[in-house]
């Protein structure tokens, strides 16, 4: 077999505006990971802590749009990745934290920051190093082009690996009915 | 034919000369399916036991028609099988691929349209939107969400009202109308303008004659008509849709009736 037949296939993961739920599923994949691990290399990832984007196969995003930074890590990873995938509902529809788009930016702040119960010297954090939030909280659709969604809050150890699986065995995506829910 | 007749034709494996012979049939993914006259596809179809995907029908109530899930292809032309009568020897496609993805496509615009955030929803798993998305094998929802400010009305003491759900079926307008014989709900505004509204001088739900007991509490397909005090009564597993597809399950209407009256 030549050694391009046998390179590992390259996985970079991040999770944005999310609660690391998704990553956390990744892991209930349990034992299963060794398995993972001899067919792909984990590149950029909360997993690794390797902070930069290397040129990868498959990208897999958790949580949705909310800051400046966010954007910027989306879209190094549409440049670096041939494969994006959207994991999650709030990478998939904005989630939980979209739910603060009913509310004005301006509003959210001040109920966290300066009206809300317990607050001690209130005051709106503003220092160059904080990312500046969006107005709305945004799916990761909206940014950038993605090429497969996987449902759920978050999905299942199971469901990744079903996906995760055919994906890297070059199968057709299909899952079991129980696999595939919203929340 | 009277459906205990049916019944027994179906018990016995075989029909009745003279009745084979009155029967119109049209053929649905190729199947022959019975029908009367004045059948609509969808009635029969669930007289058959086939299931078409729907969302605002409900065989309780007359077909409204406005959600399109249903559509079907009848020789070459898309039509909502709730409304279109039952045609003898038409072929009715339900499941091509083509039909499937129109489906998606009207569920994406369903959820885009408002603010469904199915991990805060107490009618998570047994939601009739999320249910038939499911089926329609819809894993995103494509569009750019319209993220629509709407309000939450709490001001009845049995039932909630969430407007962001609202998909505009108008089951619990025809509920109150047609069995409560009450009139709360209509739909106002145009368009993307179209909306919910209660009938009360406040415009509350608490301001109405609406009671828990109601027919139009127990119809709503999405999380937008909540009974109060018991969410998450059931553990994810456990729910309507966690198991099978609304396809073996069927309709939450049905379930609804059962568990609370």
């Amino acid at each position: 077999m030549s050694a391009e037949a046998t390179k590992k296939i390259k996985l970079a993961t991040t999770s944005l505006c999310g609660c690391f739920g998704c990553h956390m599923s990744l892991l209930d994949i349990d034992e299963r990971i060794l398995d993972l691990v001899t067919l792909v290399e984990f590149d950029r990832s909360p997993i690794t802590d390797i902070k930069t984007i290397s040129e990868c196969d498959i990208g897999i995003i958790e949580g949705g749009v909310a800051n400046t930074e966010n954007v910027e890590v989306l879209r190094e990873f549409r440049k670096h990745c041939k494969i994006l995938v959207a994991i999650g509902a709030c990478a998939i529809n904005g989630g939980i934290p979209a739910m603060r788009n009913s509310f004005t930016l301006k509003e959210c702040l001040e109920e966290s920051y300066i009206d809300g119960i317990g607050v001690d010297n209130p005051m709106i954090p503003s220092d160059q190093e904080i990312p500046m939030l969006l107005n709305k909280v945004h799916p990761v659709h909206e940014v950038v082009k993605i090429d497969y969604f996987l449902p759920g809050c978050p999905p299942s150890g199971d469901t990744i690996w079903t996906f995760l699986t055919e994906l890297i065995e070059g199968k057709p995506i299909s899952f079991p009915y129980e696999q595939i829910h919203y929340d | 034919m009277p459906a205990h007749i049916l019944e027994q034709n179906r018990e016995q494996g075989t029909m009745n000369p003279v009745t084979m012979k009155d029967k119109k049939t049209f053929k649905l993914d190729g199947k022959a399916i019975e029908f009367e006259d004045g059948d609509t596809i969808m009635d029969a179809a669930l007289r058959a036991g086939e299931y078409i995907p729907h969302l605002c029908h409900n065989p309780e109530f007359t077909p409204h028609g406005s959600c399109r899930v249903c559509i079907v292809n009848v020789d070459c032309k898309q039509v909502s099988a709730c409304t279109q009568p039952a045609i003898e020897n038409s072929e009715v496609d339900n499941s091509s691929d083509e039909i499937m993805a129109n489906r998606r496509a009207l569920l994406q615009m369903l959820f885009v349209e408002g603010n469904h955030i199915c991990p805060g929803c107490e009618k998570s798993g047994a939601c009739q939107l999320q249910a038939v998305a499911y089926y329609c094998n819809m894993l995103s929802s494509h569009f750019t969400h319209f993220f629509p400010q709407r309000s939450v009305d709490a001001s009845h003491p049995d039932t909630a009202i969430d407007f962001n759900r609202c998909i505009l079926c108008e089951l619990c307008v025809r509920a109150s109308r047609d069995v409560d014989h009450k009139n709360i709900f209509a739909i106002d505004g145009r368009g993307i303008n179209s909306h919910l509204v209660i009938n009360s001088s406040s415009g509350k739900l608490g301001d109405s004659a609406f009671t828990a007991s109601d027919k139009a509490a127990h119809v709503c397909p999405v999380g937008a008509i909540l009974p109060k005090h018991k969410g998450y009564e059931k553990p994810i597993g456990e729910r309507l849709y966690d198991k099978q597809p609304v396809s073996i399950v069927g309709d939450v209407a049905a379930y609804e009736q059962d568990e609370d009256c």
